[in-house]
């Protein structure tokens, strides 16, 4: 579209290749961008400016300025979504369920990943056995650990009661203290096949004569670990990083099936689906959803700049 | 050539209004999806199609309350007449009340005398009659009829205090041979239910129901707290910490295993703890739930109504529908073959439907000690009210939060919701 200036100083011919290109490029693109506005950009945006209306289901609301977010009650007090403390509680219990979920998943995929890399019999089978926990729908295996935790029947509980660390009629669910961690573990074990596929890939893509040469190099396989796979892993680690951890933060359905509203693991995007669906609030559940994106915003952000990912 | 016209346009008025009755109109439905509940709803519509020449087309609803609601409010707020008629959870007359059609004038008076009053003032928002009762629900106590034999009680408790001391009692006995055995389990998940239960607790304490009839917030009096207190020292000693954690199923699914003395569920669990594989069958009976201190027995209202959506062609035979599935008949039909809980309070002495299900006889107390959710008084914003209802109770069992520190958090939480009104 914008041609270079000096473009004018070279032959005719060539500058009219390059506008030919330039046009062919812009008419090629241009389906996938008015797909994109359509399907992404508008719902974004109406969402935007629905977070500053007081519209409900029924009503289309007007403009309310920042109060959704905050503005001072005719008592004097503050009120509104930033000083509820049942948002604040939610957002603590996602950046901490996102920690340790994504720290874990790391780490433990990072370990799949190398055992399956490396020549061992019957690596295929390993490959597709990995799989099954991120194979099987969300909804079904949160279920299924509901059932493993709970106290009466459930296989979880058990172990803990027989190894004294629940009292009968507990369980890892009930406790407030416990019930976001015991989360955590059925993130852990549901995505951990999920990084170490990414993180597979990424270990495939390194040619194996710079191992040859390492090894002759006389390079122990932890030196060999620390200075050639981590480094030339990195970019795939980061990738891998960065869509794990915009997944735990939007996590929904998987807490919602096992505990419901419970305020001890009520997440973000819970909180915005009661705002939105359950109060039929439109306009505090945009509000909600705004904050949400800013927030997520804010870790890729922090992530690309002080790690230096390049998208190229 | 005047008669000619006449009798021209009468004729083709005659043949229109022959071929209107021939095709009938199509209604579109969103019944039940729960159990048999698509199978009955389409038993019902059947006949009622062979009745008028109308065809009836069933939807396929969600099976989840909570995003049955949010399609329907979806639908509606679209103003959309893709649906005619919707079954309507007996919260939600104050939620979608607006886009339903006013069956007032429709309805005759005689018909709906022979419901049960409560339900039909909870279907009345503004003076409007917008659903008519189709079938009923109300809390219930299952008790281990053979366990309460074995520890020399004679009857089933009438007060908290009374059920506390009983399942105490048979829990240290029980738990000498089965050391899972527990004494009361209900709904405690942060949920719908749990504000069912809770408010069951609250009003039979005499603590009100959470909002009043006029949409003052009252949930945050000394009776409430009492009750909550009493219910909160529950879990942990008679009942399971992780009752936090129960819905229906899952207080189900402990007390049907023959692991629990006392359970509070809706009826539908009478059927299943009877069936023929059940550890419970035979050994089981159910009662109205029991009293607080100075207060009498409550059981929150549920159920299911039938509405007309304010947006359909075909108001009229929508409202013929209703009229049809909701009577006498129809009902009886239902509670013979399905056991649903009729809505009809006569249909609870008829001795075809007593001869089927025999326990109706003995929860027709329970279906007039009801007490409604606060819906109709809180319109719009029952959701949130329910919430942070639930959520104080569920605060203060899980020993976060003191009972009165989590009701007047309730109370604050309510009246920042209600705003300038309900």
């Amino acid at each position: 579209m914008t041609v270079p200036v000096d473009v004018t100083m070279r032959p005719k011919q060539k500058a009219g290749i390059e506008s030919t290109r330039a046009r062919t490029a812009v008419w090629l693109l241009a389906p996938t961008l008015i797909v994109l506005a359509l399907v992404a950009g508008y719902p974004l945006f109406r969402t935007f400016y629905l977070a500053f209306t007081d519209a409900t289901f029924e009503n289309p609301g007007k403009f309310v300025g920042f109060d959704n977010f905050l503005f001072k009650a005719d008592d004097g007090t503050w009120v509104g979504l930033l000083t509820d403390p049942a948002w604040w509680e939610s957002v603590v219990n996602t950046v901490r369920f996102t920690i340790g979920s994504v720290l874990f998943e790391t780490l433990l995929g990072l370990a799949f990943a190398l055992v399956i890399n490396s020549k061992i019999r019957g690596k295929g089978l390993l490959r597709t056995a990995i799989l099954v926990p991120w194979a099987i729908p969300t909804v079904v295996s949160a279920q299924m650990w509901n059932w493993m935790y709970q106290d009466n029947l459930g296989i979880l509980s058990q172990w803990g009661q027989s190894l004294g660390w629940l009292k009968v009629g507990q369980s890892f669910l009930s406790n407030p203290n416990t019930s976001l961690w015991a989360l955590v573990a059925v993130d852990i074990w549901k995505t951990t096949p999920f990084m170490a596929l990414l993180l597979l890939a990424g270990l495939q893509s390194i040619p194996s004569d710079m191992y040859e040469a390492a090894e002759v190099d006389g390079a122990s396989k932890v030196r060999q670990f620390f200075r050639l796979t981590l480094p030339l892993l990195s970019p795939a680690l980061l990738v891998a990083l960065i869509f794990r951890t915009l997944d735990a933060l939007r996590v929904f359905d998987m807490p919602y099936v096992v505990k419901g509203y419970a305020p001890d693991t009520l997440t973000m995007s819970m909180f915005a689906r009661q705002q939105l669906i359950d109060n039929q609030s439109l306009g505090a559940g945009s509000a909600v959803s705004l904050l949400v994106f800013l927030i997520i915003m804010l870790f890729t952000v922090i992530y690309v700049t002080t790690l230096r990912v390049r998208f190229d | 050539m005047n008669k000619t016209l006449t009798l021209l346009t009468l004729t083709a008025s005659l043949v229109a209004a022959g071929n209107a009755h021939a095709a009938g109109v199509t209604l579109t439905f969103a019944c039940d999806s729960v159990g048999q509940g698509f199978d009955q709803c389409k038993k019902g519509t059947d006949a009622w199609s062979a009745k008028t020449g109308n065809t009836v087309k069933l939807l396929q609803v969600p099976k989840d309350t909570g995003d049955r609601l949010a399609l329907y409010q979806q639908q509606l707020g679209a103003k959309a007449s893709d649906v005619d008629v919707y079954m309507v959870d007996v919260v939600w007359p104050g939620l979608i009340g607006n886009s339903l059609l006013d069956l007032t004038s429709a309805v005759p008076k005689a018909v709906l005398d022979t419901h049960f009053q409560p339900i039909v003032k909870n279907n009345t928002i503004g003076g409007k009659l917008i659903a008519v009762p189709w079938f009923t629900d109300g809390g219930v106590l299952y008790y281990r009829s053979d366990l309460l034999k074995k520890y020399g009680f004679a009857a089933a408790p009438k007060t908290w205090s009374e059920l506390q001391m009983m399942a105490q009692k048979i829990q240290d006995g029980e738990r000498k041979t089965d050391p899972k055995f527990t004494g009361y389990v209900f709904q405690g998940k942060n949920y719908e239910g749990l504000t069912c239960d809770a408010l069951e607790w609250v009003n039979s304490y005499g603590g009100g129901t959470i909002v009043d009839s006029t949409g003052k917030v009252t949930i945050n009096n000394p009776k409430a707290v009492a009750a909550v207190k009493m219910l909160s020292s529950f879990v942990g000693t008679i009942s399971p910490e992780a009752v936090t954690t129960y819905d229906e199923e899952g207080a189900r699914n402990v007390f049907q295993a023959g692991s629990a003395a006392f359970m509070r569920n809706w009826p539908y669990a009478y059927s299943l703890g009877n069936s023929e594989k059940s550890p419970v069958k035979g050994k089981f009976d159910v009662a109205a739930l029991p009293a607080g201190d100075g207060g009498s027995s409550s059981a929150t209202l549920g159920g299911w109504q039938l509405a007309a959506n304010k947006y359909s062609k075909h108001p009229k035979e929508a409202t013929d529908l209703i009229l049809y599935l909701t009577g006498n008949a129809e009902q009886k039909r239902r509670a013979v073959e399905a056991s649903y809980n009729p809505t009809i309070p006569a249909l609870y002495k008829d001795a075809d439907v007593l001869k089927a299900v025999p326990f109706f006889g003995s929860l027709y107390d329970v279906f007039t000690g009801s007490v409604a959710r606060p819906a109709t008084a809180t319109k719009t914003k029952y959701n949130a009210v329910s919430l942070a209802f639930s959520t104080a109770v569920y605060n203060s069992m899980t020993k976060k939060q003191t009972p009165e520190v989590a009701l007047a958090a309730a109370q604050a939480s309510i009246t920042r919701a209600k705003g300038r009104g309900f």
